[in-house]
């Protein structure tokens, strides 16, 4: 199988771009390559884009209020209406929620806390490309870090996600039920993870990229960079 | 006097708007009448105002450590693994492969105790900027904090500011917080202790300094503006706090992570590109210590228009833009013909850059104003201490009064407690021993995804990516041992230090300090300064771990009380891989099943512990005492012991001894996706019950091993001459503890686990 391509966007304040460069190489042996917030087009060959976490633009005024308009959302957008792929996470939903690619906007946490913690996932149904290799109702185990992680939506929205799939991951118990105990941040419906309607972008607050290796005391996040290139592969 | 250090008859003229110079004005800048004397003669003239409030702030305590600096020339600062010792913005050791690690602790007490998110977060922001400077890239951040009684309100809010603004800086640029402490004491009550450490990692050819040299080359300024935030930041950390305090707020800073991450990054590119002369945080004294200290490193001299400087407000004079200690600023001199090149990384993070000088051959350190000279220093009498006329206090030193009394005080004296499970009970759940996730849980201790052993452990470790090593980081310091005995006290902070790093498979290979001292000028203050350095420098030497790096903090009192002494000891080890595999050990018991071994001897020894504290409220007596042979060889047996794959399973012991170390090793693993297991321990003892599970004697660690591994670890023991007791086994959902077969201890993991993890806040 040839590598895929990765393009992990770096916008200033980006700190988990090194991360999620380093678990699409050096881990999963993909060609991954940073791009600069300021590039008007993605790599050509780009097979999946990569929004990292971190504090972009400081997180000022609103987090990934700023970001969106980066010239090279543009060519993310494009190659989203295309089908590619993208991925969000934590600061990277944020901005994919403020774009437009996502519905839903992510609220201070409950606590009014940063909160960096280990969270289980379970993972709504394996329909999208990211969770194909899991089974419906898998818990992983994947840590949060985020200040600002508390999933909203309006009604109409929310039974819109429900009907169509788009949930893909809510907080819960190791065991899998998901009880107010379990939601770290007060998410509407314990969401932690949401994909678009077509299911080729994906946005989540936990951060599969820290549980990829086994010396870092997990391997749970990996299944969701795996099942993204077993459907690149199926492409 | 040397060329050098030769000052010429340049001489400003006086600035209108200025104030004259008068004896009440130079008291108001903490100048002694001495100290003024021997300006007058250096310059040879009355200094204009520019001048002396430059001297004011490079004469401070904070930057000259006058007061100190006799005892601290004790320390041992070199070894061969030092590549920079104390003297740049931080040290750098050798971590083999090319490579090295960059680190350094520093204080932000005093702006926390006013502004707690703010005088936090930019206390971590220094510490950054000091280590990246170096042009090592910052991967783990650590913290020590100290706080009055956690139920006060007004304790309460300087603790929840400091948590936020330590996370909220460290979260914003993306450096993990892999290690710390929290304690609490009323001492600390009014003055609070925030000391910020940060470690980065570069190779050895990419070492920047902080150097001005090559006549002619642009002093180029980039970051935030300049405002008039900050000034006399240096001279307010270098006396008591007061009621006056609080109207001096505005020598707190305004943290700007964003402004931080961005400079890290360029700072980085420019270093790396091989693009700089030198390059200097504009820290403590802000551009009057950075273009100084640049000059008098290069033996250079400089010249600075203060109107070329990037301001944020109108009308600054030029005493207020050099002594402004506005954060996130930089001062860099770059390579002839390499201009341009810095102008493109500079542009490509967003940063504005400034050219505000130039390097010389006056060998002076001159500052105009619209072309105008307002003041003209020889940069040596600032900033050298062998300079003839740099002041260094002699002060008094006396033994302190209330130390015989404390010592006279025989824990024995008081009644055993009527339940020792209670008395677990008591200390587990009191806020000292008490889990302090509810802290770290918001710091961000995972990115950068190097995370070998997370915080909740006795080290954090963090894997180096570049050269498959791994470093273990703990920090560590006890107020009230030091109040009991400085020098004990001393040794204890950096062996405790180092065995936290030994017990988690690191070699420890150098430390860093920060010294966190009342008053000087009080003579008790000074001797336990000078008694607390000594013990300190003992250990350092004995098990060779040289000092790379430190602070220094004094006048940290209110009109109340002075803190307890509390020096902070942070120690880098080193963990090499064994047949390509890095190991480490946790806190934590991990299988059903596994020997439960006693490494170290006990005493009758609970002078200055948590049980005295939390169950009798008393801080006396004399604290336990450390044979540094004994430590050494500890240290050498559990590093040898986990690099040899003996045991996965160490913890050492400290507050709370024995019963509190074993109760942490049952519950810890919740955490750590493992569950908690019970324990089955048998343990034979001439000490009282009491000294036996809560004496705090050092050199001690327990560690857990597979029953196939036990004969090994044994006979590890025996080479490294460490007495070494199978005390019993993992098993069960129980802490159960027999003592000369009598029953001891008998709780119930649930019940210790929720009185030890409950969140205290």
């Amino acid at each position: 199988m040839a590598a895929m391509h990765f393009s992990v966007i770096q916008f200033p304040g980006s700190n988990c771009d090194h991360d999620c460069l380093h678990v699409l190489g050096a881990v999963l042996k993909q060609k991954a390559s940073l791009v600069w917030h300021q590039q008007a087009q993605l790599p050509r060959g780009t097979d999946c884009v990569v929004v990292p976490g971190g504090f972009s633009y400081g997180d000022y005024l609103r987090c990934g209020a700023i970001a969106r308009f980066a010239p090279v959302m543009d060519d993310v957008r494009r190659h989203a209406a295309r089908g590619g792929m993208v991925l969000g996470i934590c600061n990277g939903f944020q901005i994919l929620a403020e774009a437009g690619l996502l519905p839903g906007a992510l609220l201070r946490n409950r606590s009014l806390k940063f909160i960096c913690d280990y969270t289980h996932l379970r993972v709504e149904h394996a329909r999208s490309a990211f969770t194909s290799l899991a089974r419906p109702g898998q818990v992983l185990r994947v840590p949060i870090a985020h200040g600002e992680g508390n999933y909203f939506c309006d009604a109409a929205t929310l039974r819109r996600l429900e009907e169509r799939g788009q949930v893909a991951f809510r907080y819960c118990e190791p065991d899998g039920r998901v009880t107010p105990d379990a939601n770290p941040n007060g998410s509407l419906d314990s969401i932690a993870g949401v994909t678009n309607e077509q299911g080729n972008v994906l946005g989540m607050m936990p951060h599969p990229e820290r549980v990829s290796e086994a010396a870092l005391g997990g391997e749970d996040g990996r299944i969701i960079f795996e099942s993204m290139l077993a459907a690149l592969c199926r492409r | 006097m040397t060329a050098r250090t030769k000052q010429t008859a340049e001489t400003p003229a006086p600035r209108m708007g200025d104030p004259a110079i008068t004896p009440q004005l130079v008291k108001e800048h903490g100048v002694s009448p001495e100290e003024y004397r021997n300006i007058v003669k250096i310059l040879g003239r009355t200094p204009t105002f520019t001048e002396l409030g430059i001297f004011s702030v490079m004469w401070s305590e904070h930057c000259s450590y006058k007061t100190s600096k006799p005892l601290l020339r004790g320390f041992p600062t070199s070894g061969k693994r030092v590549l920079q010792g104390p003297g740049e913005n931080a040290g750098i050791v050798d971590i083999g492969g090319g490579y090295a690690i960059c680190f350094k602790v520093e204080s932000h007490n005093h702006p926390s105790a006013i502004e707690p998110y703010q005088g936090a977060a930019t206390g971590v922001g220094g510490i950054l900027r000091d280590v990246f400077t170096m042009g090592a890239r910052p991967i783990a951040c650590g913290d020590s904090l100290r706080f009055g009684d956690p139920q006060d309100p007004h304790v309460q809010r300087l603790i929840d500011g400091v948590v936020a603004g330590v996370g909220g800086y460290g979260n914003c640029v993306g450096i993990p917080n892999i290690a710390g402490e929290t304690v609490f004491d009323d001492v600390y009550r009014e003055n609070c202790l925030v000391n910020a450490l940060a470690l980065g990692v570069l190779k050895h050819s990419e070492i920047a300094r902080g150097t001005a040299s090559g006549v002619g080359n642009s002093i180029i300024y980039i970051g935030s503006t300049t405002g008039r935030d900050g000034i006399h930041g240096a001279t307010f950390a270098s006396a008591e706090l007061s009621e006056a305090s609080e109207e001096k707020r505005s020598a707190v800073q305004v943290a700007d992570p964003f402004m931080e991450k961005l400079l890290l990054e360029a700072t980085l590119e420019l270093i790396r590109g091989g693009f700089l002369v030198g390059i200097q945080d504009m820290g403590a004294a802000g551009l009057t210590s950075s273009s100084v200290e640049m000059a008098f490193r290069g033996g250079a001299g400089v010249d600075i228009e203060v109107t070329r400087v990037p301001q944020r407000e109108t009308g600054m004079s030029p005493y207020e833009i050099l002594l402004s200690e506005s954060q996130e600023r930089m001062l860099l001199v770059a390579k002839k013909g390499k201009e341009r090149a810095v102008g493109a990384v500079l542009a490509k993070w967003g940063l504005h850059a400034a050219v505000v000088g130039k390097v010389t051959a006056s060998g002076l350190h001159r500052v105009f104003e619209n072309g105008k000279l307002v003041s003209c220093i020889s940069p040596a009498a600032l900033a050298d201490d062998h300079h003839p006329l740099f002041p260094v206090a002699h002060l008094p030193m006396r033994r302190p009064a209330y130390l015989a009394k404390a010592w006279a005080f025989k824990p024995k004296s008081l009644k055993a407690p009527k339940g020792l499970g209670q008395a677990l009970l008591s200390l587990l759940g009191s806020p000292n021993l008490r889990c302090k996730e509810w802290v770290y849980r918001q710091y961000d201790h995972m990115v950068r995804t190097n995370g070998l052993v997370l915080p909740g452990s006795d080290a954090g470790v963090i894997r180096i990516k570049e050269n498959g090593k791994a470093v273990a980081l703990a920090l560590d310091g006890n107020g009230r041992y030091c109040y009991l005995d400085p020098h004990e006290g001393g040794k204890i902070a950096v062996a405790e230090a180092a065995r936290n790093v030994a017990v988690s498979g690191g070699e420890p290979i150098a430390c860093t300090d920060c010294l966190n001292f009342g008053s000087p000028k009080d003579p008790e203050v000074y001797w336990q300064l000078g008694q607390a350095v000594k013990g300190m420098a003992e250990a350092c030497r004995a098990l060779k771990i040289p000092v790379i790096s430190g602070n220094v903090s004094l006048y940290n009192e209110s009109p109340q009380r002075a803190i307890d002494p509390t020096p902070i000891v942070g120690v880098a080890g080193l963990l090499e891989p064994v047949k390509g595999q890095l190991r480490t050990a946790t806190q934590w018991f991990k299988r059903p099943g596994d020997r439960v071994y006693l490494a170290g001897e006990s005493f009758d020894e609970l002078g200055g512990s948590e049980y005295l504290a939390v169950l009798f409220k008393k801080k006396a007596g004399k604290p336990p005492r450390l044979d540094l042979k004994a430590e050494k060889a500890l240290q050498g047996f559990a590093v040898a012991a986990i690099r040899a794959g003996l045991c996965d399973t160490a913890h050492d012991l400290s507050d709370g001894g024995l019963a509190v170390a074993l109760a942490e090793m049952a519950v810890t693993g919740g955490r750590f996706g493992a569950r908690p297991l019970g324990a089955e321990i048998a343990l034979a003892s001439r000490l009282r019950p009491e000294a036996a599970l809560f004496g705090e004697s050092q050199s001690r660690a327990l560690f857990a091993v597979q029953p196939g591994q036990a004969k090994a670890l044994e006979s590890l023991a025996r080479r490294h001459k460490v007495p070494l007791k199978a005390l019993g086994a993992v098993k069960g959902d129980r802490l159960q503890v027999t003592l000369n077969s009598k029953p001891a201890l008998d709780l119930g993991l649930e019940q210790l686990e929720k009185t030890w993890r409950t969140p205290l806040m």
